[in-house]
């Protein structure tokens, strides 16, 4: 298992004629997802990497069957386009987006919340790499081939820091089962809590990885989460001990305005919930080896 | 980004809040022009910067005449000033406001934030206005009163009104203070702030409720629909190379320390700034070039950090996935032939295809010190830094 997406999950890329998008798209599907189509308002009929593309979000689901979408529309249109897949019956969206407004995200967060749980879309996103289920499927923008299947879950907002703790336990020999980006943003989709409960109830995830950095209670939520609920081996690192207070580090949301938002604030409130801390990025790999013996 | 006062109150104003009469200056004669045009026989000289803590600074003063206006105005025109939240080199003052003197009977403070936590616009009130908001949860954290707002339908009057009597506004002024907090609120959402700080809101002693000091700062992200609001951008309140780098696309943020940094995606330039640290050194920069890491932003990116004159070893860490490393390590050599740099220069690659971007550095004939972990990188970089440092005793050591 993985959670999230697998093999068998039918994948719409929104967005899909611009450039970006047409290139991770052949991406996917080199790597084997299944992207069943794309939607364009306006270009409906055309193909992209020999995939049918749509007007709509309903009309796409309803012609591919699909469950699964990735975001990829700039950001004036791209809340829009997020409000479109959770009104046409999609299961699960990535977006990759970075930029959206964040009143946008709060607006698209509370529309949601229309839906009963049950039918509620799960969004990963925005500003993130995407998630990938190594061997089986890949829904975002990160190089497939330095992700081993295996059993350990990551979650982070970092997109280059996801890949370079991939790529210390591929080093290792360690695969993963779901890599996660909750994206660099203030209003996100899903927090850390979130992905960290589909975590703890994958039979194939052993080991979770934990990649935080300055900025928002998500954290410190995800330590309250992790000393209640979860009974598997965590090891997280934080990134930003060097910086400055009221400074944004390149990500939107990478701004320490509160207390307890500073990475030793957030390493201290983690190792209290008993989770192992990487004290540098170099070892996170090492220190998930040392945790899974 | 961050406004003026003036700026922030001339807003809240069109939004139905009251603020004193006021007018702004560009010298001392014109402040004083400005207080007779007014009217009244006191008058606040204030100091236009982006920061708080201007009153302890010495950037807040009362007058009462014309000279003491001119006076006071020429001290503060063209001087920095330091407070907690400028950092040690302060804020240049190029602009202040003089404001009609009103009597006070109560300081009270509003702001309205992001509430991460619940993903909702949060106000946050409480009676005792003109403390920073950090003192008065650290002190008074009684004295704070909260309300979410609901997305769907906004800030509801009901609202307003719980926080009032919250607050103790007597009865015949709760509707002025229900007006001021929905005007508040609708600048904060029609013109996607991120924050909106009235502190002090005050009670003067004619039963007015006036915005003493207002602050707002914008969504950069929301800018592309908010023309008027990108209009009120001030580059002398900025770092010069952040505002550079900004224009051309580029994440950057000065610190105070020696070794540069070039780094792909924030959360591992972050990460970069960290490591460098536990090997010894300080970070010059936070500098995210982006996920591409093209040739031309890599060139970008040296020349942005070169201008940092306090910058003696330069350390380059680029996690290349989509984008190869061969084709990263071409982009930094070509870089450096085309505008060589007078530091020591680590580089480290990291992804796909390591190997041919290393065989690229290393047959380039630059003097390239090459790195494969992150912490031999910094650690590398931080021996660099200090051997250079050693060759050229004029250089400041940290």
């Amino acid at each position: 298992m993985s959670i999230l997406l697998d093999r068998e999950t039918r994948v719409l890329v929104q967005g899909i004629t611009g450039k970006m998008a047409r290139f991770h798209t052949k991406e996917m599907l080199d790597y084997g997802t299944q992207v069943v189509g794309g939607v364009v308002p306006g270009k409906g009929g055309e193909t992209v990497e020999g995939v049918p593309v749509f007007n709509t979000m309903k009309e796409a689901v309803a012609e591919t069957g699909a469950d699964a979408t990735l975001v990829f529309v700039p950001p004036p249109a791209a809340a829009d386009s997020i409000m479109e897949a959770a009104d046409s019956g999609i299961r699960y969206c990535v977006c990759i987006t970075d930029g959206i407004p964040a009143q946008d995200m709060i607006r698209v967060k509370r529309y949601m919340y229309r839906y009963p749980k049950e039918r509620r879309m799960i969004l990963t996103g925005p500003n993130c790499a995407g998630t990938i289920s190594p061997g089986k499927a890949m829904l975002g923008i990160m190089p497939g081939h330095i992700y081993l299947p295996g059993n350990v879950g990551i979650v982070g907002r970092s997109g280059t820091l996801g890949y370079e703790a991939a790529a210390q336990l591929k080093e290792l020999g360690l695969g993963i089962s779901t890599s996660v980006g909750i994206g660099g943003d203030p209003i996100n989709g899903s927090s850390f809590r979130d992905v960290l409960e589909h975590f703890q109830n994958d039979d194939d995830t052993h080991a979770i990885c934990l990649i935080g950095e300055i900025g928002g209670p998500q954290e410190a939520e995800a330590a309250e989460y992790i000393r209640d609920n979860v009974t598997k081996p965590v090891v997280a690192y934080v990134a930003g001990l060097t910086a400055p207070k009221g400074r944004t580090m390149g990500h939107a949301g990478a701004i320490i305005s509160a207390f307890g938002e500073s990475a030793s604030e957030k390493v201290e409130i983690l190792a209290a919930a008993g989770v192992t801390m990487a004290e540098n990025p170099a070892v996170i790999g090492a220190t998930i080896a040392r945790v899974m013996q | 980004m961050d406004i003026h006062e003036y700026q922030a109150k001339e807003i809240l104003s069109n939004f139905g809040v009251g603020i004193p009469q006021g007018a702004l200056a560009y010298s001392p004669e014109q402040a004083a022009y400005r207080a007779r045009e007014m009217g009244g026989d006191r008058w606040v000289v204030k100091a236009q910067v982006h920061a708080g803590g201007r009153g302890k600074a010495g950037g807040v003063k009362l007058c009462s005449s014309d000279s003491e206006i001119q006076t006071v105005t020429e001290g503060m025109l063209g001087q920095k000033i330091v407070t907690h939240q400028t950092g040690p080199e302060g804020k240049g003052i190029y602009r202040v406001y003089v404001e009609a003197a009103v009597p006070i009977t109560r300081e009270i403070y509003v702001g309205f934030v992001l509430d991460r936590a619940r993903q909702r616009v949060m106000i946050v009130a409480s009676s005792e206005g003109g403390m920073e908001i950090e003192d008065i949860s650290a002190q008074q954290p009684e004295s704070i009163v909260r309300a979410t707002v609901e997305p769907a339908v906004g800030l509801q009057e009901f609202q307003c009104r719980e926080i009032a009597f919250a607050l103790g506004i007597k009865p015949g002024m709760v509707q002025q203070m229900v007006r001021t907090l929905l005007g508040c609120y609708r600048a904060f959402r029609d013109l996607d702030a991120t924050m909106v700080e009235v502190n002090p809101l005050v009670i003067t002693g004619d039963d007015r409720i006036l915005a003493l000091d207002a602050k707002m700062t914008f969504d950069n992200n929301a800018l592309f629909r908010h023309p008027q609001v990108s209009e009120l951008r001030d580059k002398s309140q900025e770092d010069p190379r952040e505002s550079r780098a900004a224009d051309r696309g580029l994440s950057y943020v000065g610190l105070n320390g020696n070794i540069g940094c070039i780094v792909n995606g924030a959360g591992l330039a972050m990460a970069t700034m960290d490591t460098i640290k536990l090997a010894g050194g300080e970070p010059a920069n936070f500098l995210d070039i982006g996920g591409g890491a093209t040739p031309e932003r890599v060139a970008k990116a040296f020349r942005l950090v070169m201008s940092d004159k306090n910058v003696q070893a330069i350390l380059v860490n680029i996690f290349a996935g989509i984008n190869r490393c061969d084709w990263v390590a071409e982009g930094v050599v070509r870089a450096l032939r085309e505008e060589p740099v007078d530091v020591p220069v680590v580089v480290r690659l990291a992804g796909t295809n390591v190997k041919e971007g290393q065989k690229i550095l290393a047959q380039s004939g630059l003097p390239l010190i090459r790195a494969t972990t992150l912490m031999e990188a910094a650690e590398r970089a931080v021996m660099a830094w200090r051997s250079d440092t050693n060759r050229n005793p004029n250089l400041k050591v940290v």
